[in-house]
């Protein structure tokens, strides 16, 4: 994915006003190109030329639809850790060895490493979080999520 | 868990997105030997059990220029804790917001959100923001910023066709 902003100018106002739309939804019917595209009086064809290119450029991650990973069935742990400096890169190694390490940050705290376990089942978190413990000979902090709340996020473009 | 192994197959073959056709839902529905109306039908009712959040368009945030996030979190009293956090989601700077369990004495903090922002900066006036929605039920803050990624796999479900 890209990371880096577009150069200015790269997106007319047609490209921002398609991104600030859909960004709430998109029909499921027949011929939703036609419908979301008559809301921003744009053709069938344009509109999904734009998507296209916008998907290619990096300006949109993903267009379809958004799954609850939990609501199918998976279970999911944030997890942290305060890994010592010295030993970090190997500690590193031993956590995203786990195919069940989703994604794994650095950050900027005495906890300095910050992960998501993803399983199959819920069972499985506790053994793969302690499993690595035992590995690193470090405490892995358990923060499952208790509530989630949504979403008011939105990226003006 | 409510979906069958359709709707499985349906998830497996939409999970990278839609086709850029006219008819994008018959499209899939050619895919996996299925009607358009049954397509049609099983999202919307996977819509509806919130199997899916939502069909729609996710903008890059890095491209459109918030290149700044941080994680902030909050040891926000337990009693507010429901209805303050669901006033941060609503933020639309905020991406992410949940209730996770305090890891005492290590970690204080109860309510995480996920700031974004062109900024650093523009990331901490809005943690100012935040603070003030939280106010007094607020006991304490910190703001975590990330100086590398070290893994980062998609969350992909297994194709049980496959």
């Amino acid at each position: 994915m890209r990371r880096t902003p577009l150069s200015p100018g790269t997106l007319d106002s047609v490209d921002r006003a398609i991104i600030n739309a859909l960004q709430d939804g998109f029909p499921v019917s027949h011929r939703p190109f036609a419908e979301a595209g008559a809301a921003l009086s744009l053709s069938e064809a344009e509109l999904i030329e734009r998507i296209g290119r916008l998907r290619e450029m990096g300006a949109i991650t993903r267009f379809g639809p958004f799954f609850d990973a939990e609501a199918m069935g998976g279970a999911f742990c944030l997890c942290a850790m305060a890994v010592p400096q010295a030993q970090f890169e190997d500690v590193m190694t031993l956590v995203n060895a786990h195919p069940e390490v989703a994604h794994n940050y650095e950050r900027s705290h005495r906890l300095n490493m910050w992960f998501v376990l993803a399983c199959e089942k819920a069972s499985a978190i506790e053994k793969v979080a302690d499993s690595i413990e035992r590995e690193t000979g470090i405490r892995v902090l358990r923060f499952p999520k208790l509530k989630e709340f949504f979403i008011g996020f939105r990226v003006a473009a | 868990m409510n979906i069958d192994a359709t709707d499985r197959r349906l998830i497996a073959a939409t999970q990278g997105g839609l086709p850029l056709t006219p008819e994008p839902y018959g499209e899939v529905a050619k895919w996996l030997s299925l009607t358009e109306d049954e397509v049609v039908s099983r999202l919307n009712a996977m819509i509806e059990k919130g199997v899916i959040r939502r069909i729609a368009l996710a903008p890059n945030h890095y491209a459109l220029g918030m290149t700044a996030n941080g994680m902030s979190v909050w040891d926000v009293d337990d009693e507010a804790a429901e209805r303050l956090g669901a006033e941060v989601g609503r933020l639309s700077f905020v991406s992410h917001c949940y209730l996770r369990p305090r890891a005492l004495p290590d970690w204080p903090y109860n309510l995480f959100a996920m700031l974004h922002g062109a900024t650093r900066e523009e990331v901490e006036a809005k943690r100012a923001d935040v603070a003030a929605i939280l106010g007094p039920a607020c006991q304490g803050s910190d703001i975590l910023y990330s100086t590398r990624i070290l893994k980062k796999t998609g969350l992909r479900l297994n194709d049980p066709g496959a």
